[in-house]
């Protein structure tokens, strides 16, 4: 049984078919994709002009290719690399979004690799967070002495990110799982994050050798880093043991009755699943308040990083 | 009467300090057929390169009279088409006619005008029944012949070719080559391939580490550096 | 390889392969649509539906049998799924699981056995995707072949150099995993350098110019309001017997 699940996650990314998520979600967050997909390309625009558009094109093709690829990585495990970190570390992260787009929009046509009406979830699973969950611990660590353990948690955080996501995504659609299956889905998940690490940084190291010019080096911003994991931690205890109080923080600021009628009107039946169940409910609260602090942290490296390039 | 290309005193240096050109003088008079001769790493391609502004050396190059500058690349590059050793990288469009036709779109020409000089070029080439077809399907022979399909569209005055019998078999060589000796433009023949060399060249230049160090007729230059494979 | 078989596919002729991209992407959305949203009589609305399917696919002229197995290919994913919610004790999902998913991989294999992938990029555009994102596909549909056979060489010519030794040991593989992809992104790296330098040369000057683009006739306009009403009634027709 572990190795028939083994086979479906040894890619090490959920590619989410259709079929599977239920019209709320799949519909929310196609819906939610455009602005987000919109910003990523118009990012990217910035940084690379037509010209350069080939050069995108062409690493997405390696990373397609890379994809396709077994690498024996020794102890009878084959690695397979998703590539969204590997992509941010040399062109950058909404470079990296948009090709990771075209690839998933690519496996989804041509390879019926994650269905259409799923693409929204799937972006934002793989091209959207995944790489953005790859980039953060590169461009704060990835300039200095932690460079190389940057990569390889940065790599691992992507792959990590992208699945949980999905599997949040199918459990919050109905998809029951018996808890040995899940404990088994999150385990493959972690060794495909591991190995997804330490393919990453193997490319990275010998890519320094080969083409130095290829990776990127952020500018280091060290203390503020360690800040921004302090928050982190201390948000993830606040919010896995805390839950009702952040959904008491909800309730005070008025969030919790606008959420309860935004999904009560068009989602009847949704909402007694996701309110009325306490571990949905836990982890709901969780990503929220994981959400939120993310938000903050990034709001304030963004002055930080203003003021110090100012 | 101005020669198609003059070039005077050409210098280049790769970014690693690696010096490809140590001052070139070259002439090519319009109509001629020039093979550029010389072993791997000579500067050959890194000179080709030059005639059309994508590397940007020190020197005087002046093509059709007009001096190398910023100003008169767009020109230029009408006049001088180069047809790249590598045709997978030159076939960059998904099909067929969008390749051929790209150079013509890119000068101005609307949809439809620039789809019919493509299909009058590919027809040059004995490619028209292949428009529709994607680059990855070609044979080799079949990829180099659009590729120049692609540059005879913007009807350039001079063509240079890199190695362009490189990754083709004989039948396809010999098809290649009677192609080649068949057109009307000054031509600037960069290969290995004496046969071909003697088929379309009156005359080669044999570059050596970054210089010229022989110019004259193609028999002459082949047995004074023994260059035949015979 | 199995996008070389598609590709093929897609570039036949039938009267399938002659609409309109757009006709098609859009019947296919309505059609997935439809099947996403069934809650009641999806066995009778899924036989109805792969009857609709395999009718079209002997319209395009494309083998039954090697277009069941392709869609196929979702099956383990979803089996892994189904069984989850089997055991979990939903087998009504894990069946609806099923028979959604590869009734919708499917369709899409429909519509990509008919259209070739460059063409169904181009028409996106008019469906209002951002053409930076279609353009980037369009330049990896290109390269994907080219790469993924470089990519199967150098796999071939590092197995052929050192085949695979017993506890060779993990830091061994993944510093030549590493020491290989590092390859394949340099050249895939001057290639793409060699792809700008043959755009400049052709007057390539900021911004990518297209060749023409069709007009969606009232053929097309037709084709989409017949096949979306076709599947939409089948949909009700299935559920009201199932009353």
């Amino acid at each position: 049984m572990t190795r028939f699940f083994g086979s479906c996650y040894s890619e090490g990314a959920v590619h989410i078919p259709d079929g599977f998520l239920s019209p709320p979600v799949w519909v929310s967050l196609d819906v939610a994709a455009v602005p987000v997909l919109a910003g990523a390309v118009r990012r990217a625009q910035r940084r690379f002009d037509e010209a350069r558009l080939p050069l995108l094109g062409v690493m997405g093709a390696f990373v397609f290719a890379a994809q396709m690829i077994n690498f024996p990585v020794g102890v009878g495990t084959t690695g397979h690399l998703v590539g969204g970190a590997l992509l941010a570390y040399t062109l950058g992260a909404s470079p990296a979004m948009v090709v990771m787009s075209a690839i998933i929009c690519i496996q989804a046509l041509v390879f019926q690799d994650g269905g259409i009406l799923a693409l929204g979830p799937n972006l934002l699973n793989m091209a959207i967070l995944g790489v953005l969950a790859g980039y953060v611990p590169f461009r704060l660590w990835g300039g200095g002495r932690w460079r190389r353990p940057a990569i390889f948690v940065g790599a691992a955080l992507s792959v990590l990110t992208s699945a949980c996501c999905a599997l949040a995504e199918l459990f919050l659609s109905g998809i029951r799982m018996p808890p040995a299956m899940l404990a088994v889905s999150l385990v493959l998940f972690l060794v495909s994050a591991l190995l997804e690490g330490a393919i990453t940084l193997a490319v990275i190291e010998a890519l320094q050798v080969l083409a130095p010019n290829a990776v990127r080096r952020p500018r280091m911003i060290g203390a503020l880093g360690l800040v921004a994991i302090f928050l982190a931690a201390v948000g993830v205890l606040f919010a896995s043991t805390n839950p009702d109080g952040i959904q008491r923080l909800g309730q005070v600021a008025g969030i919790d009755g606008y959420a309860r009628r935004l999904f009560s009107t068009p989602f009847t039946g949704y909402e007694t699943a996701l309110f009325a169940n306490p571990w949905l409910r836990k982890a709901t609260a969780g990503l929220a308040g994981l959400a939120l602090i993310y938000s903050a942290c990034a709001l304030i490296f963004r002055a930080a990083i203003r003021k110090r390039s100012a | 009467m101005t020669p198609a290309i003059e070039v005077r005193g050409l210098s280049y240096r790769y970014e690693d300090g690696f010096e490809a050109l140590r001052g070139v003088d070259f002439r090519l008079d319009h109509g001629e057929s020039i093979a550029l001769l010389g072993p791997n790493g000579s500067g050959k391609t890194t000179f080709v390169l030059h005639l059309n502004g994508l590397l940007n050396g020190a020197g005087s190059i002046e093509i059709g009279g007009l001096l190398m500058s910023r100003a008169n690349l767009a020109a230029i590059r009408r006049k001088v088409g180069i047809v790249f050793q590598d045709s997978e990288a030159q076939l960059f469009m998904p099909t067929v006619i969008e390749d051929v036709a790209f150079g013509p779109r890119h000068q101005g020409l609307s949809p439809a005008e620039a789809a019919d000089r493509a299909m009058h070029a590919l027809a040059t080439v004995g490619m028209a029944e292949s428009a529709e077809r994607a680059p990855y399907h070609l044979s080799a022979g079949e990829k180099k012949r659009v590729a120049i399909a692609g540059i005879l569209v913007m009807e350039p005055e001079i063509l240079i070719l890199d190695e362009p019998t490189t990754f083709l078999d004989p039948p396809a060589q010999r098809a290649l080559t009677a192609l080649l000796a068949g057109l009307p433009q000054a031509k600037i023949v960069v290969t290995h391939d004496v046969r071909l060399a003697r088929a379309l060249c009156s005359r080669a230049v044999f570059f050596q580490n970054g210089i010229i160090v022989a110019a004259g007729d193609v028999e002459q230059i082949v047995a004074r550096f023994d260059w035949d494979i015979a | 390889m199995h996008h070389v078989v598609l590709d093929e596919w897609s570039r036949r002729s039938s009267a399938l392969h002659r609409f309109d991209p757009r006709a098609k992407f859009i019947v296919l959305v309505v059609f997935l649509v439809v099947v996403a949203t069934t809650q009641r009589a999806l066995a009778s609305l899924s036989a109805a539906l792969l009857l609709l399917l395999l009718a079209c696919f002997a319209i395009a002229q494309i083998p039954l049998a090697a277009a069941l197995r392709r869609a196929a290919l979702v099956l383990p994913f979803i089996a892994a799924f189904a069984a989850a919610c089997w055991f979990a004790g939903d087998p009504d999902r894990a069946l609806a699981l099923a028979l959604k998913s590869y009734l919708s991989a499917l369709a899409v294999l429909l519509l990509m056995a008919t259209t070739p992938l460059p063409q169904l990029l181009a028409g996106l555009e008019s469906l209002l995707l951002p053409r930076f994102l279609l353009t980037v596909a369009q330049f990896l549909y290109r390269y994907l072949f080219v790469i993924s056979e470089e990519a199967q060489h150098m796999r071939i010519a590092s197995l052929a150099r050192a085949p695979r030794r017993r506890g060779s040991g993990m830091r061994r593989g993944l510093k030549e995993a590493g020491g290989a992809l590092a390859v394949l992104f340099a050249r895939s790296h001057a290639r793409a350098e060699e792809i700008h330098r043959a755009m400049l040369a052709r007057g390539f000057a900021g911004h990518f110019q297209t060749l023409t683009r069709r007009r969606f006739t009232g053929l097309d306009a037709l084709v989409v309001a017949t096949a979306s009403l076709a599947v939409i009634l089948l949909r009700l027709g299935a559920e009201g017997l199932a009353k």
